[in-house]
């Protein structure tokens, strides 16, 4: 086992897979807590709907770099549910439903009306659960994912305090004059940019479970902020790593692999929790 | 006694209409203020406005002696978010702290011996490791007072800080408030409890749509207005 691990990762392409892989769950994980909590659980999925939507846009126009037309169509997307969340006549959970399915069934026509390939069922699968294109990403590619994941780490540690402070009590945060509206456009912005960076790895239909699972696992068994925020960013680590050994090992896809060690994750953390509490 | 707020002819609302209008009245330091009104009285958007989160339509609130929107600690209503949240007391405690500290990003050493001081204050310091969701909701109550306290050593705004409690717990909070109260804190409190209001207040701010009553609290027990409302018992 250990020498078909070696033999897997003496290929640099391997490597690449893995660095991207760790960092993008590293991200995602923190982001987690944070959206779980102000109940935006599924602004992942939708935003996730929208980025396919953008991509099958872009795979119309025969743009080479794709990124440079999903990467803003979803942070104004993003930044658009965060908005109709708050007051308006199309409440937040109803309005990421609208969006993300409209976005889907967009795409997906868009696929079949002017295919880019002969095999559009593949294509389709490809972004819905992840291709193998993790596989062949480049050398630039892992470092564009480490230059975000650095934003992303910086952006997250230094606003600590404030992403509490607005995620606790939004009112309170107002009236002491922490710009709230403020910080949630910078969450919702670096959301979107995970999950642009994700796509690839895990697929659109997946990656909120990169997001909400690590989160809600570490909230079964920690209680305070600060120690459920480094146990979900732990957690995600660990399930991105052994998710994709699992899958080198067992030639299973690997974003659903990923996912799966999640949940096995989630479930263990649950009965954990049942047990402390008897 | 020296003026912290005085409002003129204060009118509140949304573009498409007056929520509250014509108040007049004033806070001095040491005040004991409560609010009372039904609910659409204007209650929640004359909070708003003092916390200056909401601009007045027409009218003035007028800050004195150098003490502004910032200098007033802000005590909400709970929200569901919170029940559930995995937060350690003394980590919301600290976050009361944050007004103060502008850009920088991090907690110094006197923000979290203000914090720690205010935890004492309230009598929660044996709680300040535990997990916010799982205290009662009259020590979550105390959280939140240490918070406010944090951000503040001159007013308190108490969003019906009571309901929710059971009436031990309320009794013991409206305690608590009046003794901070003593401590030269001035209390604005919104209340439902016409009876703790008239235990507990200085004065009396009773709003329904405009300004049906504002003074002290005797003159208020002796006016038309709150001899109707003391009757019925609630409002």
């Amino acid at each position: 086992m250990l020498a078909t691990l070696e033999y897997y990762f003496s290929f640099p392409f391997v490597r690449y897979a893995f660095v991207v892989v760790i960092l993008i769950a590293l991200c995602s994980s923190l982001l987690g807590v944070p959206l779980v909590l102000k109940r935006f659980s599924f602004i992942g999925d939708g935003l996730s709907h929208v980025a396919f939507g953008a991509m099958a846009v872009a795979a119309v126009t025969g743009i080479t770099n794709r990124t440079v037309i999903i990467l803003p169509v979803t942070v104004i997307s993003a930044v658009l549910i965060l908005r109709t969340g708050q007051n308006t006549k199309i409440r937040g959970d109803a309005s990421i439903a609208m969006i993300s399915v409209g976005a889907l069934a967009t795409g997906y026509i868009l696929m079949n009306l002017f295919p880019s390939s002969s095999n559009i069922s593949a294509d389709v699968c490809g972004s819905l659960f992840g291709s193998n294109s993790i596989l062949t990403l480049k050398e630039s590619d892992v470092w564009l994912c480490t230059i975000m994941a650095v934003i992303v780490l910086t952006v997250f540690v230094l606003f600590y305090n404030k992403i509490f402070s607005v995620t606790f009590d939004e009112n309170f945060s107002k009236a002491t004059g922490i710009n709230s509206d403020g910080y949630n456009l910078v969450i919702a912005i670096i959301t979107a940019i995970i999950i642009v960076l994700a796509m690839n790895l895990v697929g659109s239909l997946l990656i909120s479970a990169l997001i909400i699972f690590p989160a809600l696992s570490a909230m079964r068994i920690f209680k305070s902020f600060r120690s459920v925020i480094i146990c979900s960013a732990v957690i995600s680590v660990i399930c991105a790593s052994s998710g994709i050994i699992l899958s080198l090992l067992f030639s299973t896809p690997v974003g659903a692999t990923i996912v799966v060690s999640d949940l096995a994750v989630f479930l263990v953390f649950s009965a954990v929790s049942v047990f402390a509490k008897k | 006694m020296s003026k912290q707020i005085i409002c003129n002819n204060l009118t509140l609302g949304y573009e498409d209409g007056v929520v509250t209008e014509n108040l007049n009245f004033s806070v001095s330091t040491g005040d004991y203020l409560c609010i009372l009104g039904e609910n659409g009285s204007g209650k929640s958007t004359l909070i708003k406005a003092l916390l200056g989160l909401k601009p007045q339509l027409s009218g003035e609130i007028k800050w004195c002696d150098g003490f502004s929107a910032r200098d007033i600690g802000y005590l909400p209503q709970q929200t569901p978010v919170q029940r559930d949240f995995p937060a350690s007391v003394r980590e919301i405690v600290l976050s009361g702290c944050l007004s103060k500290k502008g850009f920088h990003p991090f907690y110094n050493s006197a923000e979290k011996k203000l914090a720690d001081d205010k935890i004492k204050q309230l009598g929660i310091d044996s709680l300040a490791r535990k997990c916010y969701r799982e205290l009662s909701g009259g020590q979550q109550q105390r959280v939140l007072l240490a918070r406010a306290l944090c951000a503040t050593s001159k007013m308190l705004l108490l969003d019906e800080p009571a309901t929710a409690l059971d009436p031990h717990a309320q009794l013991e909070l409206y305690e608590l408030i009046a003794n901070l109260n003593r401590q030269r804190i001035s209390i604005i409190m919104v209340s439902h409890d016409i009876t703790a209001s008239l235990k507990y207040a200085t004065h009396i701010l009773h709003i329904s749509k405009k300004q049906l009553f504002f003074g002290t609290k005797s003159d208020y027990i002796n006016s038309n207005t709150g001899r109707a409302f003391i009757e019925k018992g609630e409002i």
